[in-house]
């Protein structure tokens, strides 16, 4: 035995789980079970038509291919692709830019998981439901601190879905007015995310773009230009995915009401904010945030989810119902707004993602105001402290307001790099995953040239971040050594470069394994 | 009052004094307040947001929360027979041991080579989905039955290239709800009666709103009440030959031993996962799937991800990537994409996967005679009680509804004292159908044992006969 070397700063030796593992199909036995299914009682079989009520027309004439499998074979199935998944929990998560991948405290998941949350049924009687009701609307209140609004509604089940209950308020404040027709454009920026454009485009509403003006704000002259008496709304992140935080937002936000428009903000980004400042501050009518962003419950894949939507009490009857009201004593569900002839009535079925809203009060509760605020700065210091590292790499650089300060995340730009070696952003991500690291470019279409977008949220150390930082430096370094290199990667993933030339073809494209079959067997 | 932060939050490492100090010295500050230089003064919050204080330990966080819960009566310490668009389903171990798993239940948006154990289990819910439905084509899920509903629906139309819509009378309000602000201003949507005996669809009032600007026939099997729609066949050919799309939305637990709505002519299918191995969670727990035949005439027209499988550099290697990634509104398209994309609910889709391989072919036709046998027990039982009948005459699959009109009693009675027994009586459609004043949705699945049925028979009984004394 002789002294180990531990000085490296980047995993070389890394590489992923890998199995190899069949598509689930594949494993079928003809006779296996997965599990015991619990039967009718002999008497009760015996007293009831059964099967034979099902209409002659309606019954199933072959079973489901479905595969037969035991159950140990199932579990090491999916306990395989669970390892082939890079979750946050095993992963340093300062990729994902504009998505606030933290860590989701596991006590928060176990309450979740109790049977007083996960078996409740959401058409009980209000008096079983006091306590889940009580956390809904505590979180409620504590939303309307965190933003300035006057109510909140957990039904939208994600941040895209929040958008469009946005959307909806704008369009229901308008149709209150008589005005729906003449005021159907909502006004976004390049910058905001996608759904800010696409979800209002489901409510009816024409999209008209702003572009950034040379801060990277959105251009003041081109909203002038804009807003009118067609002017809805005005959609927006603050800061966008550049992370710059545009300074001149009450601007903004005074001339669309001037107009007689509303200002809606996308508040995704709003990790780096709280308890620094608020949407009522900043002059807007609406909100939402994700609660599986900023306040940390598990992305789960992509949901569930909850976007929480907040708005002035000038829009209050507006909102999709039930409402939840507390007199003293008793919370109860208030279905006062779904007659509103003009309101939205409803945006998901029942009340929202109560284990999600549940998984955001404990998480609250555990930071207090003192802790948000921690959040938000340390949130912003980790990004700074990222920023001013990466900038000192020639091969990077971020555009606008050069050597100020960006909020909680930033969109950097790869050009020099793709210039001088031919590796571009989606090269060097490939190449990240060699390192256990995950790594985003941007939204499409790419406004910022080979973009790198990066969020370090406020749950990495600086040990973290310093990794991440040494892995970005070896890659880049690897780029002018041996750029042929990434022709190829991933090396020490879970699968080889794809080839992805069959996803727009639909004579070879195979959404599920029936296609495929019958496509390539 | 000064805004303080907290040091040394178990969540928050950078939080440690001389590490923070440390950094800020990188950045040439010396406090935290010289961050966010950018947001001006006249909106910076000048004071410490009015929360309740942070709790001192993980413990005292556990055991308030745990004490809020407690005012909660769960289905696991109660009877509940109420269904409704959730269910009470048993949820085999094997779903939460898989969805539990911190890999799946913090992934997020990686790529194909990071997150492929994410790709593939969404793969393989889309496959095993599309052997379930008899289809060729499943998204990814997207939030519930109704969202769900409301693409298809407007998926539909965009096929058809036409505006009007038909959907049952008989359709739960809020999901109607959820479907009409989606599709307005964009659509326009009619309601179609149902028959008042068989609780189906009126095929005569059908036929008198079809016409050349309907897009899309929408049909429910089951029907929102419970029972199978006897009509389904007509509804679609109906549908078809007024030039219309006919889309079917359909229970997936059903379809063990219930024909798959292409059998009956649908063009696309829609439903919830919920009852495919996800607990109820109060709503949580929902979680929609749309599905067509593989025709890019359809395909092109999912706003969601569809996840496919692609070959890698490495023979005899297989891999998962976005199939006509350029439909969502991820995509170049933005606001032109079809409709939009974003967060749903994928870890329900895996586990809907789990649950359909645990179970196979078998299990779901098991678990489709036991539901019918023991719904079909109840409702015998429930309707022989004096003054007590079933408001349809049709076969239903789980739910059923029994008009409580003879007992001189209104259904909110009946409840409440139902709920005094431990037991959540079936849903009040009193106030919700004009027609049904005095009816009650009971669902009964085939986690309810002859012990639980005739308890609430005998419940029940006694009730009614309270008010006879």
């Amino acid at each position: 035995m002789k002294k180990i070397d531990r000085s490296a700063k980047v995993r070389t030796g890394f590489h992923q789980a890998k199995w190899d593992e069949p598509v689930i199909f594949e494993l079928s036995q003809p006779g296996e079970r997965g599990v015991l299914v619990n039967r009718a009682h002999p008497e009760v079989a015996a007293a009831v038509p059964g099967l034979d009520a099902i209409p002659a027309f309606l019954r199933r004439a072959e079973a489901p291919a479905l595969p037969e499998i035991s159950q140990p074979r199932v579990l090491r199935h999916y306990a395989r692709l669970a390892q082939e998944t890079l979750g946050a929990d095993v992963n340093i998560e300062i990729g994902q830019g504009t998505c606030t991948v933290k860590y989701s405290p596991k006590v928060n998941d176990q309450l979740a998981n109790l049977p007083q949350m996960r078996e409740m049924h959401p058409l009980q009687d209000e008096s079983t439901c006091q306590g889940i009701m009580e956390i809904m609307y505590r979180t409620g209140e504590y939303m309307c601190e965190i933003s300035g609004m006057d109510r909140f509604t957990f039904q939208p089940g994600g941040g895209s879905q929040g958008i469009l209950a946005m959307a909806s308020l704008v369009y229901s404040y308008f149709k209150a007015r008589g005005e729906e027709a003449q005021r159907n454009e909502i006004i976004t920026t390049i910058y905001s995310h996608p759904s800010d454009a696409a979800a209002p485009h489901v409510k009816g509403f024409k999209i008209v773009y702003l572009h950034p003006d040379a801060d990277g704000y959105p251009d003041y002259e081109a909203l002038k230009a804009a807003v009118s008496e067609r002017t809805a709304a005005f959609f927006v992140a603050n800061p966008e995915d550049t992370g710059v935080y545009n300074k001149n937002v009450l601007q903004f936000t005074r001339l669309v009401h001037e107009a007689g428009g509303l200002c809606a903000y996308d508040q995704a980004n709003a990790n780096g904010l709280l308890g620094v400042t608020r949407a009522r501050e900043a002059g807007f009518d609406m909100c939402f945030f994700n609660l599986h962003k900023t306040f940390s419950t598990p992305h789960g894949c992509g949901g569930p989810a909850c976007g929480a939507v907040g708005c002035t009490a000038a829009l209050e009857a507006f909102l999709p119902a039930p409402l939840i009201r507390f007199d003293g004593t008793t919370y109860r569900y208030d279905y006062g707004n779904a007659a509103n002839p003009n309101g939205i009535g409803k945006i998901r079925e029942f009340n929202g993602v109560a284990p999600v809203i549940l998984k955001a009060y404990a998480w609250i509760r555990s930071l207090g105001p003192e802790g948000l605020y921690q959040v938000a700065k340390t949130a912003v210091l980790n990004n700074n402290y990222l920023f001013k590292k990466l900038m000192e790499l020639p091969c990077v650089d971020a555009p606008y307001i050069p050597g100020r300060q960006r909020v909680e995340q930033c969109r950097y730009t790869l050009e020099t790099l793709y210039r001088e070696t031919g590796v571009g952003t989606a090269d060097v991500q490939r190449r990240m995953m060699d390192f256990g690291l995950h790594y985003w470019t941007s939204h499409h279409p790419y406004y910022v040239p080979e973009p790198m977008t990066l969020e370090p949220t406020e749950t990495p150390s600086k040990a973290d971040i310093d990794e991440y930082i040494e892995t970005l430096k070896y890659v880049f370094d690897e780029a002018y050594r041996d750029p042929d290199k990434f022709k190829h990667a991933p090396y020490q993933s879970v699968c080889h470069r794809l080839d992805e030339s069959n996803m727009d073809d639909p004579d070879q494209w195979a959404v599920t394994w029936r296609c495929y079959l019958k496509k390539f067997r | 009052m000064p805004v303080k932060g907290f040091q040394r939050h178990p969540y928050i490492p950078n939080s440690v004094p001389a590490v923070e100090t440390e950094m800020l010295r990188e950045l040439g500050l010396r406090s935290l307040e010289e961050l966010h230089e950018e947001v001006p003064d006249e909106i910076v919050l000048k004071r410490p947001m009015a929360l309740p204080e942070a709790f001192g330990s993980e413990y005292e966080l556990r055991r308030h929360v745990e004490g809020l819960l407690r005012r909660n009566r769960s289905c696991a310490d109660n009877l509940c027979f109420l269904g409704a668009g959730c269910y009470q389903h048993y949820v085999p171990a094997i779903c939460d041991e898989i969805n539990g798993k911190g890999e799946f239940l913090t992934a997020y948006g990686g790529e194909s080579y990071n997150d492929f154990g994410r790709f593939q289990a969404l793969f393989e819910f889309e496959s095993l989905m599309a052997e379930l439905v008899d289809m060729e084509v499943v998204n990814v899920p997207t939030m519930d039955y109704a969202q769900a509903a409301a693409t298809a629906i407007r998926m539909g139309c965009r096929v058809a290239g036409r505006r009007g819509v038909l959907v049952p009378a008989s359709m739960d309000r809020e999901k109607l709800a959820v479907i009409r602000n989606y599709c307005t201003p964009d659509l326009e949507l009619r309601e179609v009666a149902f028959d008042k005996t068989t609780g189906c669809m009126d095929l005569a009032d059908l036929r008198a709103k079809l016409s050349g600007d309907t897009g899309v026939v929408y049909l429910e099997n089951p029907v929102y009440f419970g029972m199978f729609e006897r009509n389904a066949r007509e509804i679609a050919e109906a549908a078809h030959s007024a030039g219309a799309q006919c889309v079917v939305g359909v229970d997936p637990i059903t379809l063990g031993v219930v024909a798959p709505p292409r059998a009956y002519g649908a063009d696309i299918v829609c439903g919830d996962v919920q009852p495919l191995g996800i607990h109820m969670n109060y709503g949580g727990g929902q979680s929609g799937f749309m599905a067509t035949m593989d025709d890019p005439k359809y395909v092109l027209e999912f706003p969601s991800r569809l996840f496919g499988i692609c070959c890698t550099e490495t023979p005899g290697e297989y891999a998962f990537a976005d199939v006509a990634y350029d439909r969502t509104s991820f995509g170049h398209l933005r606001d032109q994409a079809k409709e939009y994309v974003g967060t749903q609910t994928a870890l329900w889709g895996i586990t809907a996967g789990v649950y359909l391989a645990t179970m196979g072919p078998e299990g779901m036709r098991q678990v489709g005679e036991t539901i019918l046998q023991n719904a079909q027990y109840a409702a015998q039982k429930l309707a022989a009680l004096p003054g007590v009948s079933l408001r349809f005459d049709t076969p239903f699959f789980e739910e059923f509804v029994l008009d409580f009109g003879g007992t001189g009693k209104t259904v909110a009675e009946i409840n409440r004292a139902l709920l005094a027994r431990g037991i959540f009586g079936g849903l009040d459609l009193s106030n919700v159908f004009p027609a049904l004043n005095g009816c009650a949705m009971y669902c009964v699945t085939e986690v309810h044992t002859k012990e639980d049925i005739d308890t609430l028979i005998h419940a029940l009984r006694e009730i009614l006969q309270e008010g006879a004394e």
